[in-house]
């Protein structure tokens, strides 16, 4: 059966790259080498884990979906992934990438869901934007594994609870311990912890609301699901930021891992938000 | 009203630098064209098929015309598909005049009378 090597949860702050490596140095924000620091180091959590493929998670911030037809949970299943849209280029300066894909582990990854009651959509011509490419950026830039990407709704209200995210982890989790496979798999996942866009929260000297952010990075940090149910809903996540909800893939990813603790733990505040950097490695740590 | 409306104004001219540039240059013209050559047709991508029934109120459409994301704020047009546009069109020439994020801290100082309240819902 196949090896779950790691699990990472991250934010994922598309201006990682432009804050610092593609601004001048002398024009660059004072926190960028604190915060590349901080990122390569968290990278060594995954290059120990010694991947041969990852399952990624993250959110499609209307670039390919739209209202018009926009999946609650998606895979894609296809070879190759083209990422990087033309206003994440604009805005972020994320480069395009190609990523290969795994079918097989689609496939295998897409029954297994439909058999314990998750009814995914599949796509076939999947673009990644900045929710899985930000963490191939910073934990994996060779981009040179397979992925299989997994969307969530985490952005276009009505949303799944809470709970319906820990679920799912549970059940990507259970579905990678049965694949017939010896290949060692690393779950990677991104999302928020408080955010606030397009209110009047938005850029402030910290993320909206520090209080929400310590306790939710301490609720991952010690497996601590039942707090998270306890304490988050769809009202309160609003109540920390208008973005906010990105947290429930942070949630899923912890659902991947088990209510476990974790391994490594990191976090930065920068301007307008709190970035945090953890991994758990459910099979044991390999540094 | 329709918020869907707009969202998808929003999306597809944040989504076209084209149309994009035409948005910033004559707000009131790219209105009209594109509800011609995009907005009535059927969903994002359709060439042939179209939607016969939806279209802006007066006050989104005056609210797209005037790039006034206060209103489209308090309408409960998506708050990423607003800030996203209003900063491509924006947040050079703010950063120009007045450093980064400048353009960024006007929009929230414009928007803080909600600080507090539960904001317009953008749910559909």
């Amino acid at each position: 059966m196949a090896h779950l090597s790691a699990v990472l949860a991250t934010t994922h702050h598309p201006f990682y790259l432009k804050a610092t490596q593609l601004t001048p140095p002398e024009q660059r924000m004072p926190q960028a080498e604190e915060w590349r620091r901080k990122v390569e180091a968290y990278r060594e959590t995954l290059t120990a884990a010694k991947p041969d493929l990852l399952v990624m998670v993250g959110a499609d911030h209307f670039h390919q979906f739209f209202a018009d037809n926009y999946p609650t949970f998606l895979i894609g299943k296809q070879p190759k992934y083209d990422a990087t849209f033309y206003n994440e280029e604009r805005e972020f300066g994320i480069p395009p990438f190609l990523l290969d894909g795994d079918e097989d582990l689609s496939g295998y990854m897409l029954q297994g869901l439909l058999d314990r009651g998750f009814d995914f959509s599949v796509s076939h011509e999947l673009k990644i934007d900045h929710s899985i490419i930000c963490p191939i950026i910073t934990t994996r830039p060779d981009a040179d594994l397979p992925i299989v990407p997994i969307y969530t709704n985490i952005f276009a209200p009505p949303l799944p609870s809470p709970k319906r995210f820990w679920d799912l982890g549970r059940a990507i989790r259970s579905i990678i311990d049965e694949y017939p496979s010896d290949r060692r798999i690393a779950a990677v996942g991104s999302g928020h912890l408080s955010l606030e866009l397009g209110g009047p929260r938005q850029f402030g000297e910290t993320g909206p609301d520090p209080v929400f952010d310590r306790k939710a990075i301490d609720w991952l940090a010690s497996g601590d699901i039942d707090a998270i149910l306890e304490n988050v809903t769809h009202e309160t996540m609003a109540g920390a930021g208008n973005a906010t909800h990105g947290f429930m893939d942070l949630i899923l990813m912890m659902g991947i891992a088990g209510p476990i603790e974790a391994a490594y733990v990191d976090e930065l505040d920068l301007f307008h938000t709190r970035e945090m950097y953890m991994t758990w490695y459910p099979e044991g740590d390999p540094r | 009203m329709s918020k869907y409306y707009v969202n998808k104004f929003l999306y597809q001219v944040d989504g076209n630098p084209l149309l994009l540039a035409d948005y910033k240059a004559d707000a009131a013209a790219l209105l009209v064209r594109w509800e011609r050559d995009y907005g009535t047709h059927l969903g994002i991508n359709h060439t042939i098929e179209r939607t016969s029934w939806l279209g802006f109120t007066d006050r989104e459409r005056q609210a797209l015309i005037e790039h006034d994301y206060v209103t489209l704020f308090e309408l409960g047009a998506h708050f990423f598909l607003c800030l996203t546009i209003f900063i491509a069109i924006y947040d050079d020439d703010y950063a120009a005049r007045s450093g980064p994020l400048a353009f960024q801290r006007e929009y929230a100082q414009k928007l803080s009378h909600w600080i507090g309240k539960d904001y317009p819902t953008v749910a559909l």
